[in-house]
């Protein structure tokens, strides 16, 4: 147990670990992307209210639940980053920054072009589903502002890490805002015991989430590898792997 | 095959989504590839070059 655990402290075992999974989770996101993807547009029956308009929720909901896991896992590496005081939380934490913050744009942007048919507006201010989720992509871009602001890296680490902390709350509203307060936005559709969804529909839908993860799961390894390097880049072993990929194996490392 | 573009009207919303969401995936993917490649050609610039300022002084890759 105690290895294990130091083994995942070790920058070097988990530049070459991530670098290992990376294409695996990268060849099953595509795989799911296109079945789930053929499975939403194609297979799924058309629903009775909103037509084929309802397609746009195989792209809305797993951005959405993206965005919200990209920020949850944002929070728990800077809680283990502050609290055991573990650099490679950090360069998880600000890994996931980015992607959160894309996965964020399409949930609002998406949502954007259902609202439009289906509300007939493309956006309500008052609405606090909306107003939470437009936060998430502040919370995001100040991480990231924030940290830029800061030249010491070990500052930036901790004053991210608490902005972190202090924005899980906003997620917890998102959660909530279509239950505790009255909004444009429909209800939970996927744990919803009043209106269940047929297999052909639901299925595509799981389908396209556990593909989003997967694929937040290969682009969060690749830029923690990169993120890695560059904190450990006075050591020896970052030192003698980009030399090798100096010397002319440039391809081998790019995919090692 | 005509019906299943048309989306039954909802065509430049549906395939706006999907199309825009896509894109953001692949720009995801692109930018992760090509930081990391930054990042490896700047550290390697800096071992390679004879008077190399010290490592702890190259500023990081942003992006």
């Amino acid at each position: 147990m105690w290895k294990w655990f130091h083994q995942f402290a070790s920058p070097q075992h988990v530049y070459r670990l991530a670098g290992q999974w990376m294409p695996w989770l990268f060849g099953l996101a595509v795989v799911g992307l296109v079945v789930g993807t053929y499975g939403g547009l194609v297979r799924a029956p058309v629903d009775y209210q909103q037509k084929d308009a309802f397609r746009i929720i195989y792209v809305h909901v797993p951005s959405a639940y993206l965005s919200m896991l990209a920020y949850v896992v944002m929070a728990i590496a800077s809680v283990i980053g502050l609290v055991w005081r573990m650099k490679l939380a950090h360069a998880v934490a600000v890994s996931a920054a980015p992607i959160g913050a894309s996965f964020t744009f399409l949930a609002l942007a998406t949502g954007s072009l259902w609202g439009k048919p289906m509300w007939g507006t493309w956006w309500e201010w008052s609405d606090p589903r909306m107003m939470t989720e437009l936060l998430l992509l502040f919370m995001y871009l100040g991480y990231m502002a924030l940290r830029s602001s800061i030249e010491d890296r070990n500052r930036a680490d901790r004053a991210g890490a608490v902005l972190a902390i202090v924005g899980v709350v906003n997620v917890v509203l998102i959660h909530y805002s279509v239950e505790w307060w009255s909004s444009l936005h429909q209800g939970q559709t996927v744990m919803n015991d009043d209106a269940v969804m047929p297999a052909s529909m639901l299925t595509p839908l799981l389908i396209n989430i556990v593909s989003f993860s997967l694929f937040f799961g290969a682009l969060l390894f690749s830029r923690l590898r990169s993120e890695v390097l560059m904190r450990e880049r006075n050591a020896r072993w970052v030192r003698r792997l980009v030399n090798d990929s100096a010397a002319g194996s440039q391809k081998v490392e790019r995919h090692a | 095959m005509h019906e299943f573009f048309a989306m039954s009207g909802y065509a430049t919303y549906v395939w706006g989504s999907f199309g825009l969401t896509f894109a953001v995936l692949i720009a995801n993917w692109w930018f992760a590839v090509r930081k990391h490649q930054a990042t490896l050609q700047r550290l390697r610039r800096q071992n390679t070059a004879p008077d190399a300022a010290p490592a702890s002084v190259v500023r990081e890759v942003v992006t």
